[in-house]
């Protein structure tokens, strides 16, 4: 092995390959740390260029001391899924700072392919899939000049060999990714914070919370329609479902999984497929309402579905709902207990009103009429930005502010109808969803967020009210971007000003969708699937491993015929093959040319020999040396060479 | 072979690498004229590094089952692929090979003797980073363009006089990655010869034996300066033409015209009894040199061996040769 020192190219490689790996995190990153690893890499450089000598163990372990301490200070953990990101980032630095030799310079670029795998924590999408390609190919790149650390290679022949190996690879990698017998994680706990940051629904709703959310263009989940695509305004996606009321703020889950809700559909199935982005909650999203659900989960009796384990990787499940439905006539009395129920005090001034509604009116459908009537007369405004709200947050609503988003509609709605006697919840979930007519499938993002309410009738059972539908019924039937006012800051995307940009979007967003279906969605179930469509009698480890062994000694056997074919290809230097014919026909004569024996001495030796043909050889040796150790290069040259040692005779 | 987990007791540790080098590595002693490295010749296994990066893989695999990353498993098999394919790499980096001795000059016994290794490459693919080492020193690294040929000069202490074999040298080359070393053994037929090591004492040659009477000192004394050659490690500092190195022309030796007629015989049995036969091929080697740079002519008499009275390059060479080779069997 080479010991020497690293040269300064192959430091600027290391730097540029690792400046690369860090870059994606550096968002993430508090700023202190992006900068200590930015400045360590730019001291470095300075250290190399200078050919100053390297910083002392001990300024390392204490500034190693100090990035441990500052971490704790910044995540208060020191192994958390960011805070160990962090420590990484700090330590390759660190290590840099010590790197002088093949060795360190090593373990600095295997630290680097580590932290590739650390990004993919945080995004697995196709761009992200693409920079990886490039940081890979830079970081083998200036792993190949690391092999001679003080000898520079031209940068074009690092990356031209780091190419070269790695569309020899793919190959081999796609038959590994299709075949390697896949096992579901996790084998071991994880780090209390790996899932935080993902958005979606929470299982309470307070004002605000729903609009804060519609900021984001995030997707939610994808929907393939099995059979005939409803009506976007019938798209009511269920989610959590809120009870209990404490004057602010509703909260859900008030029953676990049990046996099916009796549910008497009016109408046929409607059978899709829905694709989960990761949201770390256990509830998963169907249509109103829902009739099946599926194996790895159960459903409640107000009609959740909750899986058995939160919803930590992308999931794809199957569910038919019926849009017509009855359900809950025979509804149990402490149910109906229970959405009735409020808090002492709260909100006084539309306690008074529902029950004056109560009073006057008498049937329950009058009142409801009543309620969605004050909200469509009474100038209530339908925003993004509702002003904030004090200590009875429905009256305020209700009498002062009258904007606000569904939310306020939803929750004060209910508040009116339980003041009046009317059982009601509220229904959390999405609305809508944008048809991708590139693939046929619907796109329902954060920005769809939504959410209504239920009544209870004594002869219908749970009746779905949308109060926001009263107030902007563009909402329930264009979608939230032509309901908000055009200055509401709405996602760039989910806006209809420019359709070119939609249309872009449509044809990425179906990309995207392939990519999750067909790369990240690669789970043991879809493995097992596609070894089963491909004709594997039964889908084990042992047989995967089996194809697997077969499809890869294929691969291996084809590259390496591929790769050493190049080894039997003979010479092909023209200079070369005339000057070997010469050196045979003297060889011939029996003056063959002494292996350590340069062009020159040779000539010389053989014009001694044979004076009559001085001139001659002379003329070949020169020439020949010109063409293979001089600048010469000319094709008139090598013919001429040619010439001479055809004509030559011993 | 450290690459062994276990170390047998000498005997049996000496009889199973020999059996090794016989049956695996095919040696069968110093081969004659270039040694191609076939792909029979080239033998690989993977490095520390190597191992290592198989460490890599894994916690990468485990990290991505643990949290189900597909673009982890991409990566990982990635690399794993590009592992597996740098193996090819490197067998083919060094497989086709022409190996050859060339131009070895004779040195002092205590001089590195410097063995160049001639690397041929006749085919179309460049070879980069081939190391060419002996006995596990450190390596001497060069790259072969394609039909091109590389010399690695490989430094070898010469302990005695005489011929010296430098054994068998090892090729191995770990590019691209680093992951694995492709290793060739050739043992070729090159040898170096060893000249004794000059006498580090000054003693004059013994005075009576000098038919004019003169000494080295006497001679030079006298002697006219004719020009100027390339050093070596035998002159005499003193000859040093210091002012022409000042001047970056590199060390040269200053040249004399001794006495045409002075002439010296250095005869073996004119040493002192009690000496042994190193020193006094030692003592007889420090004169050879001294005479030539005295530019006096000399002779040398060996027990059954005369070289008669002469002077220069060639003449000094003949008399280092017999001294070096002096009652040895290996011709």
């Amino acid at each position: 092995m080479d010991n020497k020192p690293l040269s300064f190219r192959n430091i600027v490689w290391l730097l540029l390959a690792l400046a690369l790996v860090a870059a994606p995190h550096a968002e993430r990153l508090p700023p202190w740390v992006s900068i200590f690893a930015g400045v360590l890499g730019l001291w470095r450089l300075y250290i190399a260029q200078r050919r100053l000598p390297l910083l002392s163990k001990w300024l390392l372990f204490s500034m190693l001391g100090a990035g441990i301490a500052g971490i704790y200070l910044s995540y208060g953990v020191i192994l958390g899924r960011d805070s160990g990101v962090a420590l990484l980032v700090l330590l390759t630095g660190l290590k840099l700072m010590e790197t002088n030799s093949q060795r360190d310079a090593v373990m600095v670029l295997f630290l680097g392919y580590f932290l590739i795998i650390t990004n993919f924590l945080y995004s697995q999408t196709i761009i992200t899939g693409l920079y990886m390609l490039l940081v890979v190919l830079v970081l083998t790149a200036a792993w190949i000049g690391c092999n001679r650390p003080s000898h520079d290679y031209p940068d074009k022949l690092k990356l031209h060999l780091a190419g070269t190996l790695f569309i020899q690879s793919v190959p081999l990698m796609v038959v590994l990714f299709l075949l390697f017998p896949r096992v579901q994680g996790p084998l071991w706990g994880l780090p209390q914070d790996a899932y935080s940051g993902t958005t979606g629904l929470s299982d309470s709703m307070s004002p605000g919370s729903l609009s804060q959310l519609t900021q984001s263009d995030a997707v939610a989940f994808r929907v393939k329609f099995n059979d005939p695509a409803p009506n976007a305004s019938t798209l009511y996606w269920r989610g959590p479902v809120l009870w209990r009321f404490n004057g602010r703020t509703w909260y859900g889950r008030t029953y676990a999984v049990s046996e099916p809700p009796e549910l008497q559909a009016l109408d046929k199935p409607l059978r899709y497929t829905v694709t989960l982005e990761p949201h770390n909650r256990d509830w998963l999203f169907a249509l109103d309402m829902p009739g099946t659900f599926p194996p790895q989960a159960g459903i409640t009796p107000d009609f959740q579905i909750i899986s058995n384990a939160p919803v930590r990787s992308r999931m794809r499940y199957e569910v038919a709902s019926y849009l017509k439905y009855q359900t809950g006539i025979n509804e149990n009395p402490v149910a109906l207990r229970r959405a009735l129920q409020l808090p002492r005090n709260s909100n006084p001034r539309a306690t008074e009103l529902a029950q004056s509604w109560r009073r006057s009116a008498g049937d329950d459908s009058a009142i409801i009429n009543r309620a969605l009537n004050l909200f469509r007369k009474e100038n209530f405004y339908y925003t993004m930005q509702p002003p904030l709200l004090g200590e009875h947050p429905v009256d305020e609503f209700l009498f002062d502010t009258k904007r606000g988003f569904c939310e306020h509609y939803a929750s004060s709605f209910t508040f009116l109808m339980r003041s009046a006697g009317i059982p009601a919840r509220i229904v959390t979930g999405y609305q809508g969803g944008d048809f991708n007519a590139i693939d046929d499938y619907f796109i329902v993002r954060q920005a769809d967020a939504h959410a209504w309410v239920e009544v209870w009738l004594k002869q219908r059972g749970w009746v779905r009210i949308d109060p926001t539908a009263a107030v902007s019924p563009l909402r329930v039937e264009a979608g939230i971007a032509a309901a908000v006012p055009a200055t509401d800051p709405l996602p760039l995307l989910v806006r209809h000003d420019y359709p070119w940009l939609r249309e872009a979007r449509f044809i990425w967003d179906a990309m995207a969708n392939n990519w999750n279906q067909w790369v990240l969605g690669y789970t043991p179930q879809r493995q097992a699937q596609f070894m089963t469509r491909l004709g594997m009698s039964e889908a084990t480890w042992q047989n995967m491993a089996i194809a697997l062994l077969l499809a890869s000694g294929f691969i291996m056997l084809g590259l390496a015929g591929m790769i050493l074919w190049r080894l039997r290809t003979a010479p092909r230097d023209p200079v070369q093959l005339a000057y070997h014919k010469f050196c045979g026909k003297l060889a011939k004569d029996g003056l063959a040319r002494h292996p350590a024996e340069g062009p020159q001495d040779y000539s010389l030796r053989l014009a001694q020999a044979k004076p009559l043909k001085a001139e001659t050889i002379r003329s070949i040796s020169e020439l020949y040396i010109a063409l293979r150790y001089g600048t010469l290069a000319d094709k008139l040259a090598v013919k001429r060479l040619r010439q001479l040692v055809s004509g030559f005779e011993t | 072979m450290s690459a062994f987990p276990w170390r047998p007791s000498r005997p049996l540790r000496f009889g199973f690498r020999n059996f090794i080098d016989r049956w695996l590595f095919k040696l069968k002693g110093p081969e004659a004229g270039p040694v191609l490295l076939t792909q029979r010749r080239v033998f690989i296994l993977p490095t520390r590094q190597g191992l290592l990066f198989g460490a890599l893989l894994i916690l990468l695999l485990t990290g991505s089952i643990n949290y189900n990353l597909s673009l982890g498993y991409v990566l990982t098999f990635l690399l794993a692929a590009m592992g597996i394919i740098s193996m090819l790499h490197a067998f083919r980096n060094l497989a086709g090979l022409l190996v050859r001795s060339g131009k070895t000059d004779p040195v002092f016994a205590g001089e590195h003797a410097s063995f160049a290794v001639c690397v041929d490459n006749n085919r179309t693919l460049p070879r980069y980073a081939i190391a060419v080492t002996r006995n596990k020193q450190d390596p001497v690294f060069c790259d072969v363009a394609q039909s091109a040929t590389a010399t690695a000069e490989v430094n070898v202490t010469a302990q005695r006089r005489g011929w010296l074999r430098p054994g068998r040298f090892t090729l191995y080359t770990r590019f691209p990655l680093g992951l694995f070393r492709a290793w060739s053994y050739v043992e070729l037929d090159s040898r170096c010869l060893v000249y004794p090591r000059p006498d580090p004492s000054k003693l004059p040659p013994p005075k009576h034996q000098s038919q004019t009477g003169s000494s080295f000192e006497a001679g030079q004394g006298n002697d006219d300066f004719t020009g100027l050659r390339p050093h070596q490690s035998s002159d005499s500092p003193r000859h040093i033409a210091w002012k022409a190195a000042a001047r970056d022309y590199g060390l040269l030796t200053k040249q004399f015209i001794g006495q045409a007629d002075a002439e010296l015989w250095l005869d073996w049995n004119d040493l002192p009894a009690g000496l042994d036969d190193e020193s006094r091929l030692s003592r007889l080697c420090r004169w050879v040199l001294d005479a030539e740079s005295a530019g006096i002519s000399y002779g040398l008499r060996l027990p059954g061996k005369e070289l008669s009275l002469a002077y220069g390059e060639q003449h000094r060479h003949n008399c280092l040769e017999a001294l070096a080779l002096f009652r040895q069997e290996d011709g």
